[in-house]
């Protein structure tokens, strides 16, 4: 091993001072996305000593440079200069929002510009956990905006609360150890002063994980995993790399394309989420049909817990040694302990990329090629089926186009598949793609893919819708901040469910929301779509976007909780899971029991009494 | 359409009579006309034949083939021959030209016959609104053979989708009929196929494909047939459970159904019914019989009300009731028995519904001047009642039942006693009026007068269900030993459970009928109920009185039947009666009883308990409770003693 001892690596720009959270986000501005995601990107260089509130929305999804906003001409702008949509106008949302909301231009509710410090309470300190901490030299703040920053992750109730400055329990202090001896000493301390720890890794969870309990007495300490964020080598015998667990999705990729390699793991949030929290919630990335999901990928883990380090003593790619006790740590959800260090499977990086995309005349046919796709195990790296809402929504986020040669062409092709081939334009849904690997292999899977997908009706419609669908998944979450502008409110949720109760499952979710939203009032009709985004042997996963205008309700959040809760029963009563790769947190704690059986509760319970008794790791999440 | 309105409808839909256009425009017209109906908005458009084939290519049909196959050592291409053969004798086929044809002739025969076809069309919309947004299960009642042609015959006049129809096979019979039936949209089902796994795939299949693909309304009959007494008869659940599945099973995301109250002024069946119940067997269905009943034709059966409720969603009814994930870890396709849960569930439902149907059923005076005259015949009053009295005794009654909730066509702006002898000029064939009084038209002979008293019952029948939780209550005083409300109930509890094979008593559902029947009787003032009694008001005798009597010939026939059964135990205990000798073996024993006046200690009042309908139902009963015990087909007695006394 010694022989790779050059391929540790670090990142510059790191220098921490008294509160290194402020820098937090330096280093990864100047960094270029992962080019599979986000082929024209422009490189921003952003200078050193940037507090991160400007860097990062303290109310909102992502940087606080680019954002949709409708300029002075009512026209659609996404600003910034971060994104393939950056800087452009988007034609098509106004009208679509006014129609798909029943939304307007003059109704506009505003978030609350800047954070009021009076509104957070005083921070419930442990004099003797901090007296010995600061003993330890670890970095920590118990400033009101660095703690507000880590009290929450992006669920709707969330974001909302923040917009309208409403503060509720935060943590109390937050430390940033710099590798795992660090949270040795910081799990080791709070077990000695009884503090309650709550990790935290990119802060994007939507599932309530990184809610403080009101109901906890005891001082709260957040720790920040951001500054554990070096790969600290890279085997290229076995194709692995040792990472530690704070490093960022894109940091990770583009750091590892430098030597060639990529773990190929993207979940949607890459840019902001981290290694430790993938592990812990058992996350999914896009392109998981080559690379697998973070259960495939990883080889080794390291954990902290309250008692003590837990660790394999090998590196074997298979064990039979009674159940694999990573399952404990995957999807623990921060009650067992940090995950520092992680072995992960690294690839090469693919030599060729292309995006695809094909129309089909109504989804059902999209779903039955996407189930013979899956039949074949032929699923190219990453396919998706938006259904015939969402498809309207993609269309509805197309840039200007500059030539009139384009808009000729699009015209085209609309008359092509609407009269020609006689797709109702109500009905027709999209598939985009993604392959990857070397180029002849890839064209040849292109053309094994487009030829299943003839058998259902299904045609090619050209790489550029399929590269736009892509890029929704990144500027979707950033939308929603436009509609909260305008009294719009929405989220997604997911699920995983066999072959034969996709369609199903779609259909009655969809009208559950539709109908919720009537009876408890909502006074216009949601938006309500959804799209199958993995495919697996013996099922799928898919997603739900839901959205609404609240005008007219005194508690739109309320509202919203209980479609999304009544939608959740639906899901499960159809043959859902509860989830396939959000996780649990707080917010889908009732359903864990006639999830997973008492006997599997009493279980994990079991596993948490023997790993934590004194619930140092509190943040009530799962069980 | 001029509306005909009835001030006391406020609660429910106007109604329209749609014959009064029939009668102003060319019926040829009309069967030709433009026929576009809302459909459902999921539907895939499919012909028959196509629907054939997805139910011989479903899944679940599939498996079962597989199956039979291997019981029976047979090539699975020969179990799906016969199930192609099944679903060929099943098949509707329904076609727009034979629809049209029996609109036209209907129109002519329906012109004949009635006054009036009223119709609520507030709940045509509701329907076409239901038909558009989920699949859609008519449950119409079923008193006449008229119902299902009269049900196609509304929804094409009004443009509505044609329903798809579960008949009973001994329409088959008829050969031509049979087939045009075929073509207006029946579907034929075999009484009983018990066992036969195979049948039931293909016919469970067929239904639930037609509904889910949202092709047309799928109708059946909850009862299963056609109530001869009027009564609404304890609901199957077969089909029920079949139109409920694809809901439960999450393949639809609601259903909605739509209980159809369809109420006669008249039975064209009358006189059949009668003598059905008295023994004389059901003539079987045929063509040429049909034609027989030709002279139907030339009488006058009044008005036919139809009311479309409220559609009812699969999905309301199942909340928080059913556990749908029961059903996630089987695939769907493999038939498995329904749980306790389930089944429990659907029965509950079919109550529902046909408390529904029965709630908006229209009553028509004649229906009270029915009570009346029955239980003056009871009376023993000979000279039958003077017109005066009758008038009064009725309007009583009237404003009584209206306070219970009865859909009661009363026209107010008439005189009562014009009302009253209209009433009975259209039934003149049951009452006999000379000199200013009025009673049933008795003859000599015993089989006439039963004849009569059992027609006249089963319009008396028709409001029973508005008076029998007050009734039960009132029979409930009247046998209690005190006035104590516990006692009271207990013995309410004991008749409701008797009579749960008689009425429409939803399982399990004795203490909110108990109290809804106080409040009922508190509310108009009958009784006074405290914490600990139930006190009679001064002016509640009168109405508790003839409550009592609403029950006494059901009393009265379960106990004749009681009282046979203990004997019969005496004299033939060794051997026993099987069930088929036991119905005219009774009959037997209360003819002779009838003759000779007497039976046992008590008298026989009522000539009604010849009925068999009664009989089977007090046998059931009897069965149920313990007092007579079924073994191998044969009756016998048991301990009666305990309930006897009860009764009596």
């Amino acid at each position: 091993m010694s022989g790779f001892s050059d391929n540790i690596m670090r990142l510059s720009g790191r220098m921490l001072s008294q509160y290194p959270a402020q820098r937090d986000w330096d280093g990864k501005l100047t960094m270029a996305p992962h080019p599979g995601i986000i082929p024209t990107f422009s490189i921003v260089t952003l200078s050193d000593n940037v507090p991160e509130q400007e860097i990062m929305k303290w109310n909102g999804w992502g940087y606080s440079d680019s954002k949709f906003l409708y300029n002075k001409k009512g026209q659609a702008e996404f600003t910034g200069k971060r994104y393939r949509l950056s800087g452009m106008i988007i034609p098509g949302l106004r009208e679509w929002m006014e129609s798909t909301f029943s939304a307007n231009l003059q109704h506009k509710t505003p978030a609350a510009p800047i954070l009021n410090s009076s509104a957070v309470q005083p921070p419930t300190l442990n004099e003797a956990f901090l007296k010995e901490l600061k003993s330890t030299g670890i970095p920590f703040s118990h400033d009101a905006e660095d703690r507000v920053f880590r009290s929450h992750g992006h669920c709707l109730h969330e974001i909302f609360a923040l917009r309208e400055g409403k503060i509720g329990r935060v943590p109390d202090l937050v430390v940033w150890p710099n590798c795992h001896n660090d949270v040795v000493k910081i799990v080791e301390l709070a077990c000695k002063h009884n503090v309650c720890l709550i990790p935290y890794g990119g802060g994007t969870s939507v599932s309530s994980a990184l809610e403080c309990p009101p109901e906890e007495t005891r001082s709260i300490v957040s720790l920040d995993t951001s500054q554990m964020n070096r790969i600290l080598w890279i085997d290229e015998k076995n194709l692995t790399a040792h990472v530690e667990a704070g490093i960022v999705g894109q940091d990770l990729e583009r750091l590892l394309n430098e030597s060639g390699y990529c773990t190929g793991h993207e979940p949607d949030s890459m840019e902001f989420s981290s290694l430790g929290g993938w592990v812990a919630t058992r996350a999914s990335g896009m392109k998981k049909n080559i690379y697998g999901n973070i259960e495939d990928l990883v080889v080794h883990i390291k954990m902290v817990t309250p008692r003590g380090v837990i660790e394999k003593s090998c590196q074997g790619p298979r064990m039979s040694t009674g159940p694999d006790v990573h399952h404990f740590i995957m999807g623990s959800e921060g009650t067992l302990g940090v995950v520092t260090e992680v072995t992960m499977k690294i690839r090469p990086m693919p030599e060729y990329q292309k995006y695809g995309s094909v129309v089909f005349p109504n989804f059902e046919m999209g779903v039955a090629c996407l189930r013979e796709v899956a039949r074949q195990r032929c699923a190219p790296a990453s396919i998706r089926l938006m259904d015939n809402e969402q498809f309207k929504f993609g269309h509805a986020l197309k840039p200007q186009v500059s030539s009139i040669f384009t808009s000729f062409l699009d015209g085209l092709k609309k008359f092509y598949i609407t009269k020609f081939k006689g797709f109702d334009p109500n009905r027709l849904c999209v598939a985009t793609l993604l392959f990857e690997g070397d180029r002849e292999k890839v064209l040849q899977h292109e053309k094994q893919v487009y030829d299943i997908a003839a058998k259902f009706g299904g045609l090619a419609a050209g790489e550029d819708n399929g590269q736009r669908g892509y890029m929704l998944t990144f500027v979707i979450a950033y939308l929603r901040d436009l509609g909260m502008d305008y009294y719009v409110i929405g989220e997604s949720f997911e699920t995983s469910m066999p072959w034969d109760r996709v369609l199903d499952i779609c259909r009655n979710v969809k009208a559950r929301i539709v109908r919720e939203c009537k009876d408890k009032g909502v006074q216009f009709p949601p938006l309500s779509t959804c799209r199958v985004t993995q495919t697996y042997d013996a099922g799928a996963c898919v997603y739900f976007y839901f959205a609404f205008n609240y005008r007219g309700l005194s508690d739109p959040v309320h509202v919203y909780e209980q479609v999304e809760h009544a939608a959740r029963e639906e899901i499960l009563a159809n043959g859902g899971s509860l989830s396939h790769h959000h996780g649990v947190g707080k917010l889908r704690k009732e359903w864990m029991r006639e999830s997973i059986s008492s006997v599997g509760m009493g279980m994990l319970k079991s596993v948490k009494d023997y790993v934590d008794p004194n619930n140092i790791f509190g943040n009530r999440n799962l069980l | 359409m001029k509306p005909v309105v009835d001030p006391m409808l406020k609660k429910r839909d106007d109604f329209e009579d749609m014959l009064e256009e029939r009668r102003n425009s060319s019926d040829l017209r009309y069967a030709l006309k433009c026929y576009t109906p809302v459909l459902y908005k999921g539907l895939t458009p499919c012909k028959v034949s196509e629907l054939k084939q997805m139910v011989l290519q479903s899944d679940q049909l599939g498996y079962v083939i597989t199956q039979v196959s291997k019981e029976k050592g047979v090539t699975s291409d020969e179990v799906t021959g016969e199930a192609a053969a099944i679903l060929e004798e099943m098949a509707q086929r329904l076609q727009l030209s034979t629809v049209r044809f029996f609109a036209f002739t209907l129109s002519k025969v329906f012109k004949t016959l009635f006054r009036s076809i009223c119709i609520n069309e507030e709940g045509l919309q509701r329907l076409q609104q239901a038909i558009h947004n989920h699949p859609v299960v008519l449950l119409p009642s079923h008193r006449s053979y008229m119902d299902f042609l009269l049900m196609s015959y509304i929804l094409y006049t009004y443009d509505l989708a044609l329903p798809v129809i579960a008949a009973g096979m001994d329409f088959m019979g008829m050969k031509v009929v049979g087939e045009m039936l075929r073509m207006s949209g029946a579907f034929f089902i075999r009484r009983s196929f018990g066992g036969d796994k195979l049948y039931w795939a293909v016919f469970s299949e067929y239904v639930k494909i037609m509904l889910k693909n949202g092709y047309a309304p799928v109708e059946f009959f909850l009862e299963g047939t056609r109530s001869r007494t009027a009564k609404s008869l304890t609901p199957k659940l077969g089909l029920l459970n079949i139109v409920m599945d694809p809901f439960l099973k999450g393949e639809v995301f609601d259903i909605s159904l739509v209980p159809v109250s369809i109420s006669y002024e008249r039975t064209l069946e009358e006189a059949l019914y009668a003598r059905e119940l008295l023994g004389v067997p059901k003539p079987k269905e045929s063509t040429s019989g049909l034609f027989k009943a030709r002279k139907i034709l030339s009488e006058d059966y009044g008005s036919i009300h139809v009311y479309f409720g409220q559609p009812v969603s699969v999905r309301s009814l199942a909340e928080s009731r059913v556990n749908r994930s029961q059903f996630n870890l089987i695939p769907r396709h493999i038939p498995t028995r329904p749980s306790e849960e389930i089944l429990s569930f659907v029965n509950d439902s079919a109550y529902r519904l046909v408390r529904a149907q029965e709630e908006n059923m229209v009553l028509k005076p004649w229906v009270l001047l029915a009570f009346v005259l029955l239980q003056k015949q009871a009376a023993e009053e000979k000279q039958g009642t003077a017109l005066d009295e009758l008038t009064e005794q009725a309007v009583w009654l009237r404003d009584l039942s209206r306070q219970y909730g009865a859909f009661l066509h009363w026209p107010d702006h008439i005189p009562p006693s014009e009302v009253v002898s209209s009433s009975l000029s259209l039934h003149r064939g049951l009452v006999r009026i000379s000199e200013g009084r009025v009673q049933l038209a008795l003859e000599q002979g015993l089989l006439y007068p039963g004849f009569v008293i059992l027609s006249c019952a089963s319009y008396r029948n028709q409001a029973l269900n508005v008076f029998i939780r007050p009734a039960l209550l009132a029979s409930a005083i009247h046998t209690a030993a005190s006035n104590r409300k516990q006692e009271i109930y207990n013995s309410f509890s004991f008749l409701r459970n008797m009579f749960s094979n008689e009425f429409i008593l939803c399982p399990g559902a004795t203490v909110q009928d108990f109290e809804e029947a106080c409040y009922l009787l508190v509310k108009t003032g009958t009784l006074q109920i405290n914490q600990q009694e139930v006190l009679i008001t001064e002016r509640g005798h009168r109405t508790l009185a003839f409550l009592t009597s609403v029950l006494d010939p059901f009393l009265q026939g379960y106990q004749v039947r009681e009282m046979h059964t203990q004997r019969h135990s005496v004299v033939f205990n060794t051997n026993g009666l099987t069930e088929k000798q036991f119905i005219p073996a009774v009959r037997k024993f209360i003819i002779k009883h009838l003759l000779t006046g007497s039976l046992l200690k008590c008298r026989l009042r009522y000539t009604e308990v010849l009925s068999s309908d009664l009989q089977k139902n007090a046998l059931a009963a009897l069965i149920r409770l313990g007092a007579v015990q079924k073994i191998k087909g044969y009756v016998g007695f048991t301990h009666l003693h305990v309930h006897v006394g009860l009764i009596g």
